[in-house]
């Protein structure tokens, strides 16, 4: 304690350096946000007030009010559809991918035989595979597949939700796949031993254990498929019944060119959910990025 | 043991139908039908070998975004990387705010990337040429997306802004695993901050830079969505004598091809992109081997 005292006294500059690293990083937090908070400022003005002067404060802040139920009740982009669709192709995504995915990689780490080990190769090595090899293929296949099994999977939300399944399958696999090869067998054996079925066994022990990786499948997952466009482009397409948000913002910025304070609108509507999630879940959010990415 | 069996089978199928369908398939179908004269008008198609191949690398527009591709790829590199690892130092300091400056940096990575476009593209056209007009700088009175040489090198930053605080999240969890005995022994033995930064920090956080190099280097190579709604490839230039466009990236000359219903080509473009990522990773597998030997 003394020593570090005495330190301080010989190096006064040790505090100079601690406001100038504060300075630093504050200004580089606030060019950080700067883009955030021209969203915010530039939804709350008429396009003539934007082309007038971009960087202004808003005359009116009742313009925010204004725009966003210009967007919600548009007549060529249906964005509440879009914003409930959305909301239901994730959450649904979501519950099977979490679901599934752990069920098939507990089978993969307890099943030790030849085939569990190439069926995970096979899930692991198709992570390599661009979607831009698949994508037109896959459009075609659906169609096709869908004829044949008198079943629509281009256009629809179960659709979506099954593609969503097949992409987001090898990662969590292989997520889960780590985590469970940490849980001790013992517990398992001692559920067979009482009598519990394998399909209890799973549901009753070994689920309610990946509670804190199922919390990093939700989260890598769930930004994902909430910003992804490309998929739902070519499986709902740009103008079927069911639509995402992302598609619905660049119909708003394909119908209405240049007018920015429709489409930043959209934008801050879009962006709203994950950052109020991100508010509140942070720790968790900020948990599953890292484990996620170093997996 | 049969019913065993049975629950294993029952279990790994969701996934592997999923993934069958919408992966392993489409993927077969796309190799195959990059040697085909697929057109997406007709149905039928003629098996026509390494055609497609052959023209690809005489053709000026497919070239040029590989090159810009590649070039993209190597500034979002260096910038993603400089920044976050400086982030990472910031947040890991003594500031009294750093968990907040964390939690801060890493928000611009929620918003996708066609939102984001559209946000970006607006403070480049708009915002920044305004501030250039009030305050007469000139460099800032033409939007940097207008100009052939710095539509690249804006893209990247956009780009850094979105990246930033998740490589950042990898850099810290990184610092965190390193003893803070090991900084204070060499703080007291008179190393300056500079000197422990490149001397203990650095070579102690290989692993987290190879994550990072890896992960920076196969988003870059695969970006679209920005693209898409920042630039939509512009503006226009020439290369080797002929008109292509200036930041069109290689997913996106891919989408392009695709969208002028020249199928075939589209797909061998992505099939070398395919290429060029399986290589990558193999070189990413080799690498992470390597290190394992080593320790």
């Amino acid at each position: 304690m003394n020593s570090t005292k005495a330190q301080k006294k010989l190096h006064p500059t040790v505090k100079w350096n601690l406001v100038l690293l504060e300075l630093l990083t504050a200004i580089l937090f606030i060019l950080f946000m700067i883009p955030f908070g021209m969203v915010v400022l530039n939804s709350a003005k008429t396009s003539k007030e934007i082309i007038f002067n971009a960087i202004a404060l808003p005359s009116n802040w009742n313009q925010l009010a204004i725009n966003v139920s210009l967007i919600f009740n548009n007549p060529t982009v249906d964005y509440l559809g879009a914003f409930v669709d959305s909301i239901l192709i994730t959450f649904f995504s979501l519950l099977v991918i979490a679901l599934f995915s752990s069920m098939c990689a507990w089978v993969l780490v307890r099943n030790k035989t030849i085939w569990s080990t190439i069926l995970f190769m096979i899930f692991v090595s198709a992570m390599v595979i661009p979607f831009q090899v698949l994508m037109y293929p896959l459009v075609r296949w659906m169609r096709i597949s869908g004829d044949f099994l008198h079943f629509r999977l281009l256009g629809t939300i179960p659709g979506i939700v099954f593609a969503y399944l097949g992409f987001g399958s090898p990662l969590s696999i292989f997520i889960f796949h780590g985590f469970i090869k940490s849980i001790p067998y013992e517990l398992e054996e001692a559920a067979t031993i009482d009598g519990c079925s394998r399909g209890r066994t799973f549901f009753t022990i070994v689920f309610p254990l990946l509670q804190p990786i199922i919390v990093t499948v939700l989260i890598l997952n769930g930004i994902w498929i909430w910003n992804d466009y490309l998929l739902p482009l070519l499986v709902l397409g740009s103008n079927g019944i069911v639509q995402t948000i992302p598609i619905a913002v660049t119909a708003f910025a394909g119908a209405y060119l240049k007018q920015w304070d429709l489409i930043l609108t959209s934008t801050l509507i879009a962006m709203l959910p994950l950052i109020i999630l991100y508010l509140f879940a942070q720790r968790y959010i900020i948990k599953g990025m890292v484990e996620g990415s170093i997996k | 043991m049969k019913q065993s069996r049975l629950v294993n089978v029952l279990f790994v199928a969701p996934c592997v139908f999923a993934f069958t369908m919408v992966i392993i398939i489409p993927f077969f179908f796309g190799l195959y039908f990059s040697m085909t004269d697929w057109n997406g008008v007709n149905n039928a198609v003629n098996f026509v070998g390494f055609k497609n191949f052959q023209s690809l690398f005489s053709s000026p527009d497919f070239l040029y975004s590989f090159l810009i591709t590649i070039a993209y790829t190597i500034i979002n590199i260096v910038f993603v990387n400089i920044v976050s690892f400086s982030l990472s130092l910031m947040v890991t300091s003594k500031l009294r705010r750093r968990n907040f400056y964390r939690a801060g940096f890493f928000v611009p990575y929620l918003i996708g990337g066609i939102v984001l476009g559209y946000i970006w593209q607006f403070i480049l056209n708009n915002i920044l040429v305004d501030f250039g007009n009030i305050l007469s700088i000139k460099i800032l009175q033409t939007s940097f997306l207008s100009l052939p040489h710095t539509v690249i090198w804006t893209m990247a930053a956009v780009n850094t802004w979105q990246y930033a605080g998740y490589i950042m999240l990898i850099y810290v969890a990184s610092i965190q695993s390193i003893p803070a005995s090991l900084m204070e022994a060499a703080n007291v033995d008179g190393a300056n901050y500079i000197t422990r930064v490149f001397h203990i920090l650095i070579p102690m956080m290989a692993n987290a830079f190879t994550i990072s190099l890896f992960l920076t280097l196969t988003t870059s190579f695969k970006q679209f969505d920005m693209n898409l709604t920042l630039t939509n490839g512009g503006p226009a230039t020439r290369f080797l004598d002929v008109p292509v466009k200036a930041s069109q990236l290689l997913a996106m000359n891919i989408f392009n091809t695709a969208t002028a219903n020249r199928m075939a080509e589209a797909q061998a473009k992505a099939v070398v992109l395919f290429f060029v990522l399986l290589v990558i990773s193999l070189i990413q597998v080799s690498a992470n081997k390597k290190k394992e030997v080593e320790m």
